[in-house]
């Protein structure tokens, strides 16, 4: 199938920070990609660039589409949600369901209600009336009434409960996921979402230091539970990090045979955040 | 088109105090004044005793109505005509105050609570976001304005007839005199004109917006001021030869005070009216007040205005700061 975003090249430098680095990468429809990195990364950038709210050099498809000069017919096909703290204040929900429904050619009012119907929000109700989790949800079912082809969520449960954040992810992949639609999502509750990524991307510096599937995670690296003998024999194959847990070594492998390492101990998929960890050592020395 | 109908709409709901409210009250206000006035007046007859229609005569005023001449007829007929522009006047002040801050806030307020990235995540281009905010400012605003004017100034003829009636004296047929509906004719007459005339200031204010990082208000005061100071200092040094009167009435003044309506009204002569009812008459008409656009400032005016929007609309597009 066709990449539904393609990136060559892509730079964007800021006064006194390089934002994205000579960046390429391809994202297939049908994904749920992870864009994940330390805090001034280059992520929130990234997501502009496709968006088409800054400029850059380098090339970069989205649709087939030109962000930089077709923004407005491109966003017939995308939707975002940056935070959860843009929708505008004074809006009630009865408004912002009205105005959506008359401007984007590709939305399903019914969907939007019943979405909303299951929540407790009113249609009289200001966002300014509203906590952070009810707007999300306004947000959440706005958007997921939109038959986009695209989906960019920039950290969109930062500030929610615990309740909201696992709601908001089990609605987005219950109800609106499908094969036809690709979500690029950053975030740094990585744990929260790493059992619905299909897609890796880790971004450091303006660069993409890992661009990977879920399953080759798992082919390519290993968690390694080593005892205290078996250490120095570990440390011989160029781990990516060690941690010491009650005595014994965790070591954690990039590319390494598995049926070696089975020699050492007991193998273990590492998580993402254990591996964003090794990765990104050293980010803010 | 339906965007940009949704759009404007999307600027009522905004800004639905300061369209609406604000003209509705202010208009409530002033027939509240007169109704006071009204109530001292006649509280302050009473004590001091006299009256409408003097001593019981109360056929007087009725007789006086009746033996008025015709020039006297004029005069009764443009104060009256007057009395019901003076609503719409009191109620556009209020309006013009709206309007530039409305202007100043338009591309700004969105960007500075970062609810832009929400209308940016919708197909709407921004030439239709800047076309509808100033279709909002300078059409859909002036409307109300002008409807609020109007109910109030028929409210308060209502109300002087019906306080003479209270004292028998019939001002129906004094009322007949007035021109309700060409005073209405000329203030929609004139939304063309104010169109047109207000684009530089709307422009300016607008591109300030869309441009300024922080504090639109303070940049799109403070440039044409401090421009016009350093000409005129230039100007007292007698350095080079430049009119810095004629920058401040023509530059500086369109730019800022525009939408303040009836702006136009120097160009059409209002320097040369006295008290004579006819000339008030003249003037207030269209046929002089189109007059204006005769002239070129007018047309010098809204293409500078037109070309700032465009630049607004560019800076929308590429500003990259939320």
């Amino acid at each position: 199938m066709n990449a539904v975003i393609t990136a060559s090249g892509l730079s964007k430098r800021y006064k006194n920070a390089v934002a994205l680095d000579n960046v390429s990468f391809d994202i297939q429809p049908g994904r749920i990609v992870g864009l994940i990195g330390p805090n001034g990364a280059g992520k929130t950038t990234a997501l502009k660039a496709l968006l088409g709210l800054t400029d850059f050099q380098g090339h970069l498809s989205v649709l087939g589409l030109d962000p930089r000069t077709q923004r407005d017919k491109l966003m017939e096909q995308v939707c975002f949600i940056a935070d959860v703290a843009v929708l505008p204040r004074w809006i009630r929900v009865r408004e912002a369901v009205d105005f959506v429904a008359n401007v984007h050619p590709r939305f399903n009012r019914a969907k939007c209600e019943a979405f909303l119907a299951r929540t407790k929000l009113t249609p009289d109700q200001r966002v300014r009336q509203m906590s952070k989790g009810m707007i999300v949800q306004l947000h959440l079912a706005l958007v997921m009434a939109i038959d986009a082809r695209i989906l960019v969520l920039d950290e969109p449960t930062l500030g929610l409960d615990i309740l909201y954040r696992k709601q908001f992810y089990q609605s987005l992949l219950e109800e609106y996921f499908d094969d036809n639609k690709t979500i690029i999502v950053t975030t740094h509750q990585v744990e929260e979402i790493e059992h619905i990524l299909t897609d890796l991307m880790f971004i450091r510096d303006g660069r993409i230091v890992l661009d990977t599937d879920m399953e080759a995670v798992g082919e390519r690296f290993a968690e390694v539970l080593v005892s205290a003998d078996m250490a120095a024999t570990a440390r011989q194959l160029n781990p990516l990090d060690e941690r010491q847990v009650f005595g014994k070594s965790i070591f954690l492998f990039d590319g390494i045979d598995h049926a070696r390492l089975q020699a050492l101990g007991e193998i273990r998929r590492p998580s993402v955040s254990d591996l964003f960890v090794a990765t990104m050592k050293g980010t803010y020395a | 088109m339906k965007t940009v109908y949704w759009l404007i709409k999307r600027e009522f709901w905004e800004h639905r105090g300061g369209f609406f409210w604000a003209p509705v009250i202010t208009g409530g206000v002033f027939l509240l004044l007169n109704v006071m006035g009204i109530i001292g007046g006649e509280v302050f007859g009473m004590h001091h005793g006299f009256h409408f229609g003097d001593a019981g005569d109360l056929e007087n005023l009725s007789k006086l109505a009746g033996s008025l001449d015709a020039h006297q007829m004029q005069m009764v007929s443009s104060a009256l005509d007057m009395a019901m522009l003076s609503a719409s006047f009191l109620i556009s002040i209020v309006f013009c105050f709206v309007v530039f801050f409305y202007c100043l806030g338009a591309l700004y307020d969105d960007r500075r609570d970062r609810s832009i990235l929400f209308w940016k995540s919708l197909p709407i281009s921004n030439t239709q976001t800047v076309a509808s905010k100033v279709i909002a400012a300078i059409i859909a605003a002036p409307i109300i304005a002008i409807v609020c004017g109007v109910l109030t100034g028929f409210a308060m003829l209502l109300l002087f007839a019906i306080t003479l009636s209270l004292h028998g004296v019939s001002v129906w047929s004094l009322l007949t005199l007035a021109h309700p509906f060409q005073v209405v004719a000329f203030l929609v007459g004139s939304l063309p004109i104010y169109m047109l005339w207000s684009l530089p200031t709307v422009g300016w204010l607008m591109l300030c917006s869309a441009w300024t990082r922080s504090k639109p208000f303070l940049w799109a005061v403070v440039i044409p001021v401090a421009l016009g100071v350093i000409l005129t200092w230039f100007h007292i040094l007698g350095l080079f030869d430049v009119e810095s009167n004629w920058y401040w009435r023509e530059i500086l003044a369109r730019v800022l005070f525009s939408v303040f309506p009836g702006g136009w009204f120097k160009e059409t002569g209002m320097g040369d009216i006295g008290h004579d009812p006819q000339a008030i008459n003249a003037f207030f008409s269209l046929s002089n007040a189109y007059s204006v656009f005769a002239k070129p400032d007018i047309w010098i005016g809204a293409a500078a205005g037109i070309a700032m929007l465009a630049l607004a609309v560019w800076f929308r597009r590429w500003r990259d700061d939320s």
